[in-house]
Parts: structure tokens; sequence; C-alpha cells
């Protein structure tokens, strides 16, 4: 287990030390200490590490992930794991808004509640969330799975191409162009499979699928209202 | 009609001011289809511009360099804030932001070609970054952009600049579309979005708002590049002051302002012509943001919205950049709107200097469009051996200038180098009316 106190480290020396860590790096355990709400923790990584930040994060932890799991065990804060591209990145406590924006592959697992715009523009990355998430999550939402154990805030999908949403409590809202669709037996192996792969006891029936009415793809004039 | 009819003089027939023919024109279009009217470019209609300002030349007072002789640098270094590896260009025209997408593959190479040939960089736009246009950029400034379209990290690091867009001039405020029409098998890979569909990009940025939220964002792209590139922040002409200045406080190493005359793929016509501030009133305060925050110089200002020819480009440096960038230029300089295209342009509806539908994918020049018989129409090489000379020539015509002044170098341009022809242009520019010394608003005279 290799440490890294951001008490007495600096966040660029962190992110260079675990930036530097090459596909067949011994040093594959990482703890980080005292990270203390700092901004842009385990950024840019790109090797198959294990990274364990002791405590609640600022914004933008585990931006752009690839390959490494960051595994943080208080809250985070806005834009966590943003941009992903692989790996995976759990949460023991709340996100902040725009939790997941933009990610592209890899598994955002988050064990509390998620703020406003989960998941928005999301184009291909996995998200599943214990609690319950704030308005306009999946705002553009592009590709990939968002699931909610909990509730759903308002206009959840506003907007929507092709990611595919599943929620077991109430939906305050459906945003534009978001409708309630069938769940079909490969949503349910979807489900069954990221609930697994996140650690979380729910059965996949329990879910509701929300996905594009796809009338908004082309610009029509009769849905003007809509935009 | 009688004899007595005859002798009465008629009223001759007068088209209104107001109703003018485009107007009604554009009414009937607009009752017909439903839909508002989208084109590519930027705004048309006449402004302010670099042509009311003019040069004074050397005097008595002032001795003129030897054209042809004496030496007129045109380097410019960009991002010496905070990065490690500023970027160095040999001139200060620089090629703006223009997407795989709304430009084919070969238009992107020939960008780069062109601008490499001639010691200056290209940049990225909406998409993403292509093979082409890395592989002949020499330096490439990689465009972070609120659709986050084919952003990644192994991209972010294989470029030289990133550019955080805020704005646009065309359409400060506004976000971007590209209509299904131009969404190849290829395009709709890159951006993650099904084949034929209208592929908006958003108006502000998914995960920040604000200042305070931009700078954490710089931070961040700083730490995923080891804080090596410059990181440029675009806005449209707005509130320049205060955006330079918020730009600045972000952590900006250069700042990039775009008048309305700056060009877009693909907005709507009422937006382009109706929101934003010429390119004109834009730099001085920016560049008074700068000076206030001692930062003229340190944090690089380019400017760029209807730049053409190197006139412009000493103008818009006299009043305080520290380079320029060009978008629609560049593209004529390829060949866009050639008048060997004009029975192509007619079919289409339109003229030689007109045609602006280029987010309809069917440009006979072969650069605003995703079809592969037109785009193999645009030969990279040749394009780039154009836009190689057309960049070389504003250069030279911006020292012509500069040693006329008496500057050895361009950046040694300034505001008491100039005039004005008009009062708006004399008010924007802060530059005194020709044969006074005063200007609109000028402190000390009560006007």
């Amino acid at each position: 287990m290799q440490k890294i106190d951001l008490a007495t480290q600096t966040l660029r020396e962190m992110n260079a030390t675990l930036q530097a860590q090459k596909d067949q790096t011994n040093a594959t355990q990482w703890d980080i200490e005292n990270p203390r709400g700092a901004h842009a923790i385990a950024v840019g990584l790109d090797a198959p590490i294990e990274v364990t930040v002791r405590g609640s994060t600022g914004y933008y932890c585990a931006g752009m992930n690839k390959q490494a799991t960051v595994h943080v065990t208080g809250s985070a804060g806005p834009g966590v794991a943003e941009n992903m591209m692989s790996g995976t990145v759990i949460i023991d406590g709340d996100a902040s808004q725009y939790a997941g924006a933009t990610g592209r592959g890899g598994l955002l697992v988050i064990k509390g509640n998620a703020a406003s715009r989960c998941g928005i523009s999301m184009k291909g990355i996995d998200i599943v969330v214990q609690g319950n998430i704030g308005h306009m999550s999946a705002f553009m939402g592009q590709a990939g799975n968002l699931v909610v154990c909990g509730d759903a805030g308002d206009a959840l999908g506003d907007s929507l191409y092709e990611a595919r949403l599943f929620v077991r409590g109430s939906v305050k809202s459906l945003g534009a162009d978001c409708v309630e669709k069938e769940v079909r037996p490969e949503h349910l192996e979807i489900l069954r499979d990221l609930l697994e792969r996140a650690g979380i006891d729910a059965k996949p029936e329990e879910f509701r699928r929300y996905g594009s009415a796809r009338k908004l793809y082309n610009f029509d004039v009769d849905n003007a209202a809509a935009y | 009609m009688n004899e007595h009819d005859k002798r009465i003089p008629q009223t001759v027939p007068i088209q209104s001011a107001t109703f003018s023919n485009p107007i009604n024109a554009e009414i009937r279009r607009a009752a017909a289809t439903g839909i508002y009217d989208i084109r590519g470019g930027g705004a048309k209609r006449k402004v302010p511009h670099f042509d009311d300002l003019l040069f004074l030349g050397a005097s008595i007072s002032r001795y003129p360099l030897e054209g042809y002789r004496e030496k007129c640098d045109t380097s410019v270094t960009l991002g010496t804030r905070f990065a490690k590896n500023p970027i160095k260009l040999d001139i200060p025209i620089t090629i703006a932001g223009m997407s795989f997408g709304a430009l084919s593959a070969q238009a992107k190479e020939a960008l780069g070609r062109g601008a490499s040939a001639a010691g200056t960089s290209t940049t990225t736009g909406d998409g993403g970054m292509t093979e082409e246009e890395r592989g002949h950029s020499k330096t490439l400034v990689y465009q972070y952009l609120p659709s986050r379209y084919g952003m990644n990290p192994d991209d972010l690091r294989r470029a030289d600049a990133i550019e955080i867009v805020v704005g646009q001039g065309a359409k400060p405020g506004g976000g971007g579309m590209l209509l299904g029409q131009k969404i190849s098998d290829r395009v709709a890979e890159m951006r993650t979005l099904p084949k034929g569909i209208d592929q908006r990009s958003a108006c502000r940025h998914p995960d920040w708002t604000g200042p305070d939220d931009l700078e954490i964002k710089i931070l961040e792209l700083r730490e995923i590049t080891g804080w090596r590139v410059p990181i440029y922040v675009k806005v449209g002409g707005t509130r320049p002051y205060y955006d330079t200045a918020l730009a600045v406080k972000a952590g900006a190493d250069v700042v990039v302002l775009d008048g309305m005359q700056g060009g877009t793929a693909a907005t709507q016509d009422v937006f382009i012509e109706n929101v934003g501030l010429p390119t004109l009133a834009c730099i001085r305060p920016a560049v008074r943001a700068l000076q206030d925050l001692g930062m003229h110089r340190e944090v690089q200002l380019i400017v760029s919205g209807g730049i053409r020819t190197g006139a412009d480009v000493a103008k818009a440096m006299a009043l305080g950049a520290d380079a320029v960038a060009i978008g629609t230029a560049a593209l004529i300089a390829l060949g866009d709107n050639d008048p060997k295209w004009e029975a192509e342009y007619q079919k289409l509806g339109t003229t030689t200097g007109a045609y602006d539908d280029w987010h309809e994918g069917r440009d006979p020049a072969g650069i605003t469009t995703q079809d592969p018989e037109l785009a193999a129409r645009l030969d990279p090489v040749e394009a780039g051996r154009r836009l190689r000379n057309y960049l070389k020539v504003m250069t030279l015509e911006a020292q012509t200038i500069a040693r006329a002044c008496g500057h050895n170098h361009l950046h040694n341009l300034e505001p008491e180098d100039l005039c004005a022809l008009t009062m708006e242009a004399a008010a924007m520019a802060q530059i005194p009316l020709a044969g006074t010394d005063w200007y609109p608003g000028k402190p000390g005279t009560g006007y």
C-alpha cells in the first residue's frame, strides 16, 4: 500500500505520482489521506490501480479516469468522474451536482444521493445511485445507463438521446422527449449486472425504464413548444 | 387613360427602407416554412470595422524602417503565464476553431497544412480531434466545448494548447446545431450519437457555471495535462472588459475574444445579426482589463471576427491584441465561395460570395460538407498551399504597415499609430477622429 498525505504533499505531486503509474506497475494500491475537500484529486489516471481517498473531495475527483478504481470514503463535490473513460469510481457518501457528466465509459457508484444534473450529457458511462437524484438528471444523455434505486427529481432525462434510465422509486417529472418505456428481458439483464457490480441489493424487476421518445431528433416546427 | 391623365406626373414606386425586399422575402420564407433561417458565417450587416481606421505612418516625429531591409519581427509567444510549454508562432495570425463535421476531413487537413507551413497554429472544433488535423498541424489547439463531443484525455494530452470555449462572436450565449444531413457515420461515431439526427451543442458547459467554477475547471485540465500546455479561454464579444478580467482571474493563459463578424457553421440568422458586439468595439475594453490587472502581454489576447487583411491584423495589434485568429477568411483561401463554382451556387439558389448554407452539407467547394464526392473536390495539399500563401501575404502586409510606422515588431504597433474615419469607430476604438485629438467619450473632454 502506497500512501500520499495531502497534508504534506501537494495536489500536483499526488496527481503526477498517480499519473506516472503504467499498466504493469506493481504499486497497485494507493491511499490518499487528508483530502479535505481538495479539487481535482486523482484526475487523468490511466493505469489499473486502486486509489482510496480517505475523506471527502471537492470538484472533479477522478475526472477523465481510465482504468483505475477510485474509492472515496466520504462525499464528492461537483463533477465527480466527469468524462470518465473506463474504470470504476465509488463514492461512499453523497455526490454533488454533475456527477458523471459527459462520461464515456466505466462505472460510477454513488452509495448516497446525487444532486442535480447527475449524468448530464452522459456518453456511455454507467451510473448507479443507491439513493435519490436531483433535477435535470441525464439531461441530453447520449449513451450509457443511469440506475437510481431511490427517487428522481424534476425533468428527468430532458432532451434525452439514447441513454437508458432506470428508476426504482418515484419520478417527480419527466423532461422534454423523455417517456416511460417497457422493461424487456435485456433490460433486466443490464440492471442485474450493474446492481451486482455496484454491490447493491435490489431486484431488477422493481425498476421502471425511461428513454427518449425520439420526437425531437430532427427539428420539426410542430414540436416548437418543446424547444 | 385619357389625355388629361397622361399629363399628370406619376409617383415613382418607392421601396420601403423598413420593409425592404430582403426583409419581405424572409417574411414570406418564414410564413412558408415555419422555421427560422439557419446559416453559416458571421454578421453580414455593416458595422464599424477596421476599415474605419487608418494608420498615420511616419513623420518628422517618427522615422520609418526600410521596407525589405530592416527587420520587422512577427513572432508571438502564447501561454507564458503558467504553461511549462508556451506556444511559439512565427506569425501572429492563427486559425480559429472549426469542427470536423462542419468541415470535411480534407478541409481540416488543408487548414493544418497551411497553418503549419506558415508557422502558425490551427484549432479543433466541436466534434473532437481528427488524425488528419493532428497529423498535419505542427501546433494544434484543442477546443474544450460544452458538448464535449469527442473529448478524451489522450487527445487532451496530444494537444499543444487547450481552448475552453465559453462563447463565440457569432452567437454569444447560444449553442450549436449540426443538422442531420451532415452526420455521416464517422461524425456520428465521434460524437456518440445516431447517424442522421440533428446534433445540438449545449450553450453552456455541463459541469461548471461562473468564473469561480471555471478556475477549478482550469485547475483540473492543468492537472490532467501536467501544467504543460497553455490554456486559452474563448469568449464571444459581449462584455469584453468583465469577461477578460474574469478569465484572467480564473487562471487563463490566453484570452480569445471573438466579435460578431466571427463565423459559425450553423446558427439562426436572427442570432448572428442581432447579438454581440462588433469586433472593433471589443478590443480596447479587453486590453484595458488586462492593463488594469497588470496582465497586458503576460496574458495574451487573441482577437477574431472579420480579420481579412494584413491591415486588419496590424490594426487589431495596434489596439493591443497579441495575435489574431481567422476562420471565414481561411475558408475563402481554401476555396470557399470561389467563382469557379458559380453555376452550382446558382443551382442552390445563391451566388458566389453569398453562399452561406454551410449547414446543408452541399458545398460545391467541398469544404463545409461531409458528402464524399463533394469533399473529394478539395485537394488538401493545394488548398493548404493557398492558405499558406494567404497567411504569408497578410503577414507581409502587416509588416509593411508596421515598418511605415517605424516599428521593428508588430507588437510595437500602438493606438497612437491610428486615426478614425468615423465618429462611431472613434468611439468604439477610442481612437481620435482623423485630423483631431478627440474621440467621443475621451476622458476630460466632457463628451
